[in-house]
């Protein structure tokens, strides 16, 4: 596998040093750890964590801004960051307000950031947390709690990001980031393994006509596996799922993601919204918002992701405000 | 092999550190098949750096002072499941244990004893869910059901039990981290964390009967 790497262990610490010497007007980095700040950050009130493997950029770091969050703690490659720089990047935006963590729903992630939590309340710090679990092919709707995270991630941290800023206290910021994540689905396809920087081996294998619904970001089984098919019967598939799964009418109000997963171009993406876009009009729903880029990743993975967003008056005030970071921009002026 | 000193566990140490990171690629592979394959990046890149740490403080005071750091270094290096899992493995073993300047085998069954009940508290897996469980709790048992307390007898049963665990776990679904959404597909595939127990076990083994 090509890849454009110095040494493998140094990967996550030199991609981070790059992105912080580039974007250094926005961003400063959190006592030796791989973990940063944003300069601007609004002060006096409830401050927002994210944190999760790297590998997966923009997410996780590229979040980090204006109406974003405040802080990110960066793990290894696909693994979650360690107890102690997650209590270091709370400790470095903690306003005594409280810290809001938000999280994919994996097991490292849970058992870390627990951890972490358990670290700051010997610093006084308030804590609480979201899992992300919008990866609706995961596990069954009576499992919710065992889905795992994935581009919905976005949609969360940009309404979680909002309801800090707009002052409230830790227990609503909760109360609208949980909101936020129930109302939020994502379904997957994979069509080509991505790879862990350094190992020669692909995350999984796919026969070159083949393709896999609901394939997880690290190659995490889905829930078929069949051979390649043309754009519209790849949608209709997912959109009936994900409609099942929300179960969504007429004149609902939503916004959608379709994300790339790290090597799918933006034609493909484009031509899959195109695809989404005669469901939506022929349902009925209301699009609040829509998006085509990739966000949530896995190196040189293939595939997409559909999200939808279901918003009511609430969510969409703090969908609606604001906010940018080199990756990321809502608002006027985006 | 009645007892080591603290010198000695450190090497002991650094020995487990280096089995590890000399299965990188076969804990990667085993993870791919279930996993997500980054068991054995993780798990080598942590004992690389509790090695580092373990070759650059000695000599410890005492043997807890010596577990503690590599489980330390393991926590605060690596992230993932592993890196609180398997850091408390070293970590938690000693934490309410006097101190240790002569390691004998009542001693390390009961450091891994309490390790044992920490990783159960915090990750909440039990036997039969596919995890570095299924290895470690057998290897434990067996140490303290062990009648010959001798280092080298209670390790060399341990390694057994831990085998036969990691056997089992082919027969699981998994129950935990990311090969859980495989149901009855995982069965067939040893546990990765589960190998790396056991790996972990032989090398002490190994390093107990050169000694």
């Amino acid at each position: 596998m090509k890849k454009i790497i110095n040494k493998e262990s140094d990967v996550v610490e030199e991609m981070l040093s790059g992105y912080l010497e580039a974007y250094g007007r926005y961003y400063e980095r959190i006592s030796l750890q791989n973990a940063f700040l944003f300069k601007g950050r609004r002060r006096g009130k409830v401050s927002l964590v994210i944190g999760g493997g790297s590998g997966h950029e923009p997410l996780f770091g590229g979040f980090v801004g204006e109406g974003l969050a405040d802080a990110v703690a960066c793990g290894n490659i696909f693994a979650s960051p360690n107890p102690q720089t997650i209590l270091e990047t709370a400790k470095a935006v903690d306003e005594g307000k409280g810290v809001l963590f938000l999280y994919g729903n994996y097991a490292g992630d849970n058992l870390n950031f627990d951890m972490a939590e358990e670290l700051c309340e010997m610093y006084d710090i308030k804590t609480a947390h979201v899992r992300v679990w919008d990866d609706c092919a995961s596990a069954p709707k009576e499992r919710m709690q065992d889905r795992r995270g994935i581009a919905g991630d976005v949609y969360l941290i940009k309404i979680a990001g909002a309801a800090c800023d707009a002052g409230l206290e830790l227990n609503e910021v909760l109360r609208v980031a949980e909101k936020a994540r129930d109302s939020i689905n994502t379904i997957g396809l994979a069509t080509s393994p991505g790879s862990i920087p350094g190992v020669d081996k692909p995350t999984f294998e796919l026969e070159e006509d083949e393709i896999e619904f609901g394939m997880g970001l690290h190659g995490e089984p889905g829930i078929e596996r069949t051979t390649m098919k043309p754009a519209n019967e790849l949608v209709d598939r997912m959109y009936g799922l994900i409609k099942k799964e929300m179960d969504l009418q007429e004149s609902d109000e939503v916004a959608l993601l379709v994300n790339g997963l790290g090597s799918t171009t933006l034609l493909e993406l484009n031509t899959v919204y195109f695809e989404l876009s005669k469901h939506l009009r022929k349902d009925k729903l209301k699009v609040h918002d829509a998006e085509i880029k990739s966000y949530c990743t896995c190196q040189e993975m293939g595939g997409f992701s559909i999200t939808i967003l279901r918003l009511d008056d609430e969510l969409k005030k703090y969908y609606d405000t604001a906010c940018f970071s080199p990756y990321y921009a809502r608002g006027e002026i985006s | 092999m009645k007892t080591m000193n603290i010198e000695q566990t450190t090497d002991l140490l650094i020995y487990v550190c280096d089995a590890i990171i000399d299965s990188k690629s076969y804990l990667t592979e085993i993870d791919s098949k279930i996993g997500d394959g980054d068991h054995g990046v993780g798990m080598s890149g942590g004992m690389e750096k509790a090695k580092v740490a373990l070759q650059a403080r000695r000599p410890f005071p005492d043997v807890n002072t010596a577990f503690k750091t590599m489980g330390l270094m393991m926590l605060n290096t690596m992230g993932g499941a592993s890196g609180v899992i398997f850091g408390s493995l070293f970590l938690s073993g000693v934490k309410n244990m006097d101190t240790i300047t002569e390691l004998d085998g009542e001693k390390l069954t009961q450091i891994l004893r309490n390790a044992l009940e920490e990783i159960k508290a915090r990750g909440g897996a039990n036997i039969g869910d596919k995890t570095m469980i299924d290895a470690l709790e057998p290897a434990v048992e067996a140490m303290e059901s062990c009648d010959n307390k001798d280092l080298s007898s209670l390790l060399g049963t341990a390694c057994i039990a831990a085998d036969e665990g990691v056997e089992n776990t082919k027969n699981y679904i998994a129950r935990f981290g990311r090969a859980k959404s495989l149901m009855e597909r995982a069965v067939g595939y040893q546990d990765a964390g589960a190998t790396s127990v056991a790996i972990i076990f032989h090398a002490m083994v190994e390093y107990v009967d050169a000694l």
